[in-house]
């Protein structure tokens, strides 16, 4: 009996090797760098526990959120959105041929959501008391309450969607079929579900028109966080993607490099239409509230870097690459617009907010913040990694394969 | 003098801070706000939670809330220090506030905010007219229409029928939201409790004001009647009668009348408000009343608009087995094929 789930752990979780050869093999410099950023978050989350939020961030009483929700929670979920995208396009308007893609993109949408929401309990300050949300005290009229119970949801959706690569590697046929028929109806309520935060995120912030600078508030906010939850997710697709086809190759048999740059290329074709109707919604949110005398200033020129610089400039490069047939322009452009996507969130919940105080006065993080996020993020991507070189993620399972 | 042991705990918490990080984060949070927002342990939201479990139901529907003159202010800070005294928050003797408005240096050099451990703080401003200083008394304005009680997500607010809105400890999960919702930014925050942090605020005195005859410390020992509690109907009309009355005095605006929908706490002044701090393009629009069309517009999105989404997926899911089951060995050509359409 030992000797038998001595076999399942070696053949399962050590890649069939034996435990030392698994150490040695797993002893190289990424996984060093890996293990000093895991080292440094995981002492500041226990700062953070023994000493509380003041110490640990720079946090007061006129910034009470600062990088913890500005990127673990804006930034990542937005980022968090690939399910959300291909989920879409994939169940919804039928784009079979991207199927490949939809199991990296519900990992990823996994993955991230279940960090952000690790990332989170260090920022509440009463963390232990999460499950009130759940089922004690209810509060109806507020934003965050909605967001609360759609990441709730949405993890339980990802974990349904995901289920079927679990089991196909327990092996246990039976459950994977009832997954597999389950995971196309989570899909759906995963797109509802996931708009509806993706948007409820921007919503947080229509209740502080006094304190976030005019250009970024707008009765739009909820719309421009889908909208752009939308191309991040794409964007992080296509980054994802190339960057998981170079590092998981030799998981791929008959890969086809033709075929993988043309479904880049339909990715930054559909990132850059979002990217359009973005910039022309901004460009109307600003006519319609008469903003154009702020451009003019610190705060605008800074706006216009974001809208610019990230948005309009990607969706041209987009374009451009879409008619060159330029997969590799798409793959960068990608990356530059999941750069914009951060640089709008970190804008929304930290820069422009409290934008009349004197800078002297404004929040920045401390190396602390940074160093619990960057622990988390490491995380997340040893856990992809752990997960993807062990379950049918990037290609199908052969022995399963019919059934898709 | 026995330390106590949250004294303690502090004080252990502030060395070890202090031995692993460097001074430097000490002295950094002083600069955000002083000492009171090392404060911990508040219990004036708790005992007011509780009290108002007990009695809410009894009480009459009258709207109570307190009109400040500004123009009265001499700025002797016992306000702050009857505040504390009531509250059982941190407090030092009565003289050291009453100090600051001589004091060549003094706390009136920068313009304060409240803190985890002060619900109250008199700033000081100088008149546009006269150049004589003008001293504000700040604390929660105890909305109409609180976008502290509409944020949070656990319903830790209550808008009591006599007016205050509260704060219920009992439930604060800590996410902070509620200090991003108020537009006069009042909830503070102990930021140096690790285990069991809590949002302070002014009580408006509920438990002082819900007893016969009762008003709130401050106002009860300011000497130079700056504030008047009372029925906010009649303070209303009060605060009119004053303007009207002496003409050239006031400005002709009640400030908390119409802001954010209406608040507890009015303000008569004689400069422009925004001369004295005050936020005066915060609007009438009651701040909950921003996110509201568009949590109904999600939640009707949700309830109603979902279905046919999920009949019309429903509808493709059928049709593509379907189609599958048909033409099962679709080849490679046609599935690339089928790839210029789909844009
Ligand atoms: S002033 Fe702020 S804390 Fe006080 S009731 Fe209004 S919204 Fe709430
Ligand atoms: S900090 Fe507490 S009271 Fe404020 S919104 Fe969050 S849970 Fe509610
Ligand atoms: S009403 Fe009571 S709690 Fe509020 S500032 Fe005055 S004394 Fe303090």
């Amino acid at each position: 009996m030992a000797k038998s789930t001595n076999t399942w752990f070696r053949e399962k979780i050590l890649l069939g090797m034996t435990p030392r050869d698994y150490i040695i093999s797993n002893v190289n410099v990424p996984n060093l760098i890996a293990a000093v950023f895991l080292s440094a978050g995981v002492g500041v989350m226990i700062y953070r526990l023994l000493f509380g939020l003041g110490p640990s961030t720079n946090l007061s009483d006129n910034y009470p959120w600062g990088f913890w929700i500005g990127f673990d929670i804006l930034v990542g979920i937005a980022l968090a959105a690939p399910g959300l995208a291909l989920g879409t396009a994939v169940h919804l308007f039928g784009m079979k041929d991207y199927h490949h893609f939809v199991r990296p993109a519900i990992l990823s949408s996994l993955l991230g959501y279940v960090f952000a929401v690790f990332a989170l309990l260090f920022d509440l300050g009463r963390y232990y008391r999460i499950p009130y949300l759940i089922g004690y005290s209810w509060g109806f009229a507020s934003i965050l309450f909605l967001i609360g119970w759609h990441f709730f949801l949405y993890i339980n959706i990802c974990l349904i969607e995901w289920a079927p690569a679990l089991f196909e590697w327990l092996n246990l046929r039976k459950l994977r079929e009832f997954f597999t028929k389950m995971a196309i109806w989570a899909t759906i309520f995963g797109v509802i579900i996931a708009g509806g935060h993706q948007s409820a995120l921007g919503g947080l912030y229509l209740v502080v028109p006094g304190k976030l600078h005019p250009l970024w508030y707008s009765t739009l906010l909820p719309v421009f966080f889908l909208l752009s939850a939308i191309f991040a997710g794409i964007s992080m697709v296509i980054f994802e993607s190339t960057i998981s086809h170079r590092v998981f190759k030799r998981q791929l048999k008959n890969f086809d490099q033709a075929q993988f740059d043309r479904r880049t290329i339909g990715l930054g074709k559909a990132a850059a239409s979002a990217l359009f109707v973005y910039f022309i919604l901004k460009f109307f949110d600003i006519a319609h509230y008469n903003n154009w005398s702020y451009l003019n200033t610190p705060y605008g020129y800074w706006y216009l870097v974001e809208i610019l610089g990230f948005v309009l400039f990607p969706a041209l490069l987009f374009t451009h690459a879409a008619i060159r047939h330029k997969p590799n322009l798409v793959r960068w452009t990608g990356f530059l617009t999941a750069l914009g996507v951060i640089l709008n969130r970190l804008n929304v919940s930290i820069i422009a907010y409290n934008w009349y105080i004197p800078i002297s006065q404004k929040y920045y993080p401390i190396w602390m913040e940074f160093a619990l996020s960057l622990g988390v993020v490491t995380m997340l991507v040893l856990f992809y990694r752990f997960i993807v070189n062990r379950m049918a993620i990037m290609y199908e399972h052969p022995e399963y394969e019919s059934a898709h | 003098m026995p330390i106590s042991r949250r004294e303690f705990l502090k004080r252990t918490v502030t060395i070890a801070g202090t031995s692993l990080l460097g001074s430097s984060t000490i002295a950094h949070a002083y600069q955000k706000g002083g000492p009171s927002i090392f404060s911990t342990g508040n219990t004036a939201n708790e005992g007011n939670w509780k009290l108002y479990e007990k009695i809410e139901a009894t009480l009459p529907e009258d709207r109570y809330g307190v009109l400040v003159d500004t123009t009265r202010c001499i700025g002797c800070r016992r306000c702050e220090w009857a505040c504390n005294e009531w509250n059982k928050n941190p407090n030092r003797p009565i003289k050291e506030f009453e100090a600051s408005v001589h004091q060549e240096k003094s706390v009136f050099d920068a313009v304060r905010r409240m803190h985890a451990g002060n619900f109250t703080v008199v700033n000081r401003f100088y008149s546009s007219r006269d150049g004589k200083p003008i001293y504000v008394k700040r604390q929660c304005m105890h909305c109409e229409n609180p976008a502290c009680l509409a944020s949070c997500f656990v319903d830790a607010y209550r808008k009591s029928t006599a007016g205050p809105v509260l704060h219920l400890p009992h439930v604060c999960i800590g996410c902070r939201y509620c200090m991003l919702a108020c537009p006069f930014d009042v909830p503070a925050y102990e930021y140096y409790e690790p285990l069991n942090p809590q949002i302070t605020k002014c009580t408006l005195c509920y438990d002082r004001i819900t007893r016969e005859g009762g008003v709130p410390a401050c106002v009860e020992i300011c000497p130079a009647e700056v504030m008047r509690f009372g029925k906010i109907s009649e303070l209303i009309k009060l605060a009119h009668e004053r303007i009207t009355k002496n003409p050239g005095k006031y400005v002709d605006h009640i400030y908390g009348e119409h802001e954010v929908g209406g608040t507890s706490w009015l303000y008569l002044s004689s400069v422009p408000f925004d001369e004295i701090g005050m936020r005066t393009d915060i609007g009438k629009t009651p701040i909950p009343n921003m996110s509201k069309g568009f949590l109904f517009g999600v939640k009707m999105f949700e309830i109603v608009g979902a279905w046919p989404l999920v009949f019309g997926a429903y509808y493709a899911i059928s049709k593509a087995r379907k189609k599958h089951k048909s033409g099962h060995d679709t080849s490679p050509e046609e599935k690339g094929g089928s790839h210029g359409e789909k844009h």
